[in-house]
């Protein structure tokens, strides 16, 4: 199956992109789109322990289910205001 | 207007101010706070900030400190605009406006939005200073941290 992945911030220059579409296994979850990313990009896992993410523009956790279609945004620490 | 918004333009605080007295005939209070760019930071001297955000996410994050607030403080109101891209020194990046009965909880509110801002809401500052840049990273944003929550209502209510 096909998921958006959308990367902000120091992720998004890391990574070199703000956004990818990448083919993962089905049943797949948050973990498992972050586990092929930095299979692919070994920098961003850095952020392995202060990241948060999204699935579909809600925050999720980690082990949320990912279905086909998805966008799953990883985001480092905020900073606004 | 929209009380919560992320958005490219430059910021209004007395429009935000008048649409949110608009519906005010029941309160004595309105409440603002505006965050400006400065020019200096951890030693510094920053040029200008580029914000990012992950809109649809930061939209329903500033939604969510809108109903946290209103649960704590039922006859309070809140509106917020964030402005993201590129923000020159002096000028405003967000706009919090509160309105309730009582000055009391027009301020807690306002102090209480803008302090989750800081914790949950999906913007990131690119600080362009002399010499270089660098992403600005404060919290790991979950807005399910009980204890993040409620030392924002600490600080609001100090």
């Amino acid at each position: 199956m096909r998921v958006t992945v959308r990367l902000f911030a120091r992720l998004r220059d890391l990574a070199g992109a703000g956004e990818l579409v990448r083919e993962v296994e089905a049943p797949a979850t948050v973990q498992t789109v972050w586990k092929a990313l930095t299979a692919e990009m070994p920098s961003l896992v850095q952020y392995e322990s202060t990241m948060s993410v999204a699935v579909n523009a809600e925050y999720a956790k980690m082990a949320a289910a990912v279905r086909d279609g998805d966008e799953v945004a990883f985001l480092p620490p905020v900073s606004g205001g | 207007m929209a009380l919560v918004a992320v958005t490219r333009d430059p910021l209004d605080l007395q429009a935000l101010t008048a649409a949110i007295a608009k519906e005010a005939s029941g309160d004595g209070a309105v409440a603002g706070f505006t965050g400006l760019v400065r020019d200096h930071n951890q030693g510094r001297r920053v040029r200008f900030l580029e914000y990012e955000a992950y809109e649809p996410l930061a939209v329903r994050a500033l939604e969510l400190i809108v109903t946290e607030a209103r649960e704590m403080w039922p006859d309070a109101r809140l509106a917020m605009h964030h402005r993201i891209g590129r923000i020159e020194i002096g000028e405003a990046s967000i706009i919090i406006v509160a309105a309730s009965a009582h000055r009391a909880h027009a301020f807690a509110a306002c102090r209480y939005a803008i302090e989750r801002v800081k914790q949950i809401v999906p913007i990131w500052k690119h600080e362009h200073f002399e010499g270089g840049e660098v992403w600005l990273e404060g919290a790991v944003a979950d807005p399910d941290d009980e204890k993040a929550r409620l030392a924002a209502y600490r600080i609001a209510c100090a």
